[in-house]
């Protein structure tokens, strides 16, 4: 066979393998997405705060690795205590690896818990409203974090719990905290106590007493190891700001 | 031809082997381990995740670098070393011969995954092991119930099936980057020609996927950049569809279904890469 003959074989057979896998290449590009994979979208912001070596490295698919040595990096920026640098390298960790809960959980974390103290106790800062200031910020930052996540993981309870704990340590909104841990009590994998923690911060929410009522006596309705003293203790207060008869009255009062 | 083939990969693999490509496994091994001391200062579900990113990554950088440099000397190497011409002047033709080539860097592979792979699953399971027995002492004082709760995110944390599935990913891919550099060093006329196109092909075949999104979305972009879109949408393969270890480490489950797919994805591309390669390397003058 002449060349010019075996190279238009070759670039037709090519292309035609092309068209032929393209169907199943979409199909699989589908079935990604629909099973919540491959979701990092490797954009110009990353590739401005990674670097253009690390950019390529996640583009080659070596993502999981890049974000491995970023993660290194942010954890050396924290025992440095230079917050703004680790916060950064949290960005790029997260956006890297969307997917993985202990970056999205431990970032926040970081952020919500040591920085927002750091900040608060900021010794170079001598306006107490600026150190607040600051402190609230990291409190946002790391909300923002949890939210992002959740928002990545739809399906999963770790980071929604979290959230709850951070509304309610932090914000101390409990109407919210009991929204994220009902939310979060809601998943497949969600463990026991976190229907209890929903019910505890909506028994806090002024206004909706009636539902950490109902909810309560639902999770003591369960059985004996539900009867958790503070579940009993709640549902006596409330049974007695609720004014409930007493032949309706659920649980014995803690002595 | 089966009996012929075996025998040029035997060949091929005892070749490989005396080039001691092995030794990256010591830099694999290191660094693993290495890895495994440094990160037990974190929390062990970082040190768990980053292990697994690190290792799982090391796994996939050294099995594609092994892909690509060993395929691209192989042709040029029995060229030089005039041993091509003895093998072909025997009763076995070009396909048997670039098959045998091919089955030998396949096994390589293969071994180069599964060692790396049992280097790393023995580092997973002494840290897991060591994570367990220390958890267990330190809550010894606490309820039953609550030291299974916290074993058990440890066990859930250190062994993950998945992980089995990322492996042999990262084997199936190795192996079409042999297959495609096979293909590519069947027509070049220096091996850093071969290896050079290889890795562009490779950093190329990972943006496929959003050259292809482009070129099928009703976009206004013009003939020209629709056509090179086109272009390398249907020649170069889609490496990033064998990226599922980026989510495999996060701990997310594979379903059966796309992992299959992936599989047969890459039998496909391995099929055609040496059919081509078989047709070219038919006609090439030696």
């Amino acid at each position: 066979m002449r060349p010019v003959a075996l190279w238009t074989v070759v670039i037709g057979a090519l292309l035609l393998f092309g068209l032929v896998r393209l169907p199943l290449e979409k199909s699989l590009d589908e079935a990604h997405r629909a099973a919540n994979l491959r979701t990092a979208t490797l954009d110009i912001g990353l590739r401005e705060q990674i670097g253009q070596l690390a950019y390529a490295a996640a583009l080659s698919g070596f993502r999981s690795l890049v974000a491995a040595f970023l993660w290194i990096e942010a954890h050396t920026a924290w025992e440095q205590t230079a917050w703004g640098r680790m916060a950064g390298l949290f960005q790029s960790v997260t956006g890297l690896q969307p997917r993985s809960l202990v970056y999205w959980d431990l970032a926040s974390w970081h952020l919500a818990w040591n920085a927002s103290v750091a900040a608060r106790e900021n010794p170079r800062e001598p306006s107490e409203f600026l150190r607040r200031r600051a402190e609230r910020e990291y409190h946002e930052l790391g909300r923002d974090f949890l939210e992002r996540g959740i928002a990545n993981n739809p399906g999963r309870y770790l980071l929604r719990e979290r959230l709850g704990i951070m509304l309610r340590d932090k914000f101390q909104d409990h109407c919210a905290a009991a929204d994220a841990f009902a939310d979060a009590a809601a998943r497949p994998e969600a463990p026991p106590y976190v229907k209890r923690l929903a019910a505890y911060e909506l028994a806090a929410c002024p206004g909706r007493e009636r539902e950490a009522y109902e909810k309560l006596r639902a999770i003591y309705l369960l059985g004996e190891d539900e009867r958790l003293p503070r579940v009993v203790t709640l549902i006596n207060e409330l049974e007695a700001k609720l004014d409930i008869p007493a032949a309706d009255r659920l649980a014995p009062r803690e002595e | 031809m089966i009996r012929r083939t075996a025998a040029i990969a035997a060949v091929t693999w005892t070749e490989l082997v005396r080039l001691k490509v092995f030794y990256f496994l010591v830099i694999f091994a290191l660094l693993v381990i290495g890895n495994s001391f440094f990160l037990a200062r974190f929390s062990f579900e970082e040190e768990f995740q980053m292990l697994k990113d690190i290792a799982l990554g090391a796994m996939s950088i050294f099995s594609s670098l092994l892909a690509i440099l060993a395929t691209a000397t192989l042709l040029p190497k029995d060229r030089e070393d005039r041993t091509i011409y003895t093998i072909l002047a025997k009763p076995v033709s070009r396909t048997e011969y670039l098959l045998g080539k091919l089955s030998g860097v396949f096994l390589l592979l293969a071994l180069a995954v599964l060692l790396m792979g049992a280097v790393f699953a023995v580092v997973l399971l002494l840290r897991t092991q060591a994570l367990l027995h220390g958890t267990a002492v330190e809550m010894a004082a606490l309820p039953p119930a609550e030291i299974e709760a916290a074993l058990g995110k440890i066990r859930a944390a250190g062994h993950d099936p998945n992980l089995f599935a990322g492996g042999i990913v990262i084997l199936v891919k190795a192996w079409l980057l042999a297959a495609l550099t096979m293909f590519i060093s069947t027509f070049a006329t220096s091996t850093i020609f071969t290896t050079i196109t290889a890795f562009a092909a490779y950093f190329i075949g990972h943006l496929q996927a959003t050259a292809r999104e482009y070129w099928l979305a009703a976009t206004e972009s013009g003939f020209f950049t629709k056509g090179l879109l086109a272009l390398v949408s249907l020649v170069f393969p889609d490496l990033q569809a064998f990226n599922l270890v980026d989510d495999i480490v996060t701990g997310a489950a594979i379903p059966a279904a796309i992992f299959w797919k992936t599989l047969a994805l890459g039998a496909g591309y391995i099929a055609v890469y040496t059919a081509l390669a078989a047709a070219v390397f038919h006609h090439k003058e030696l």
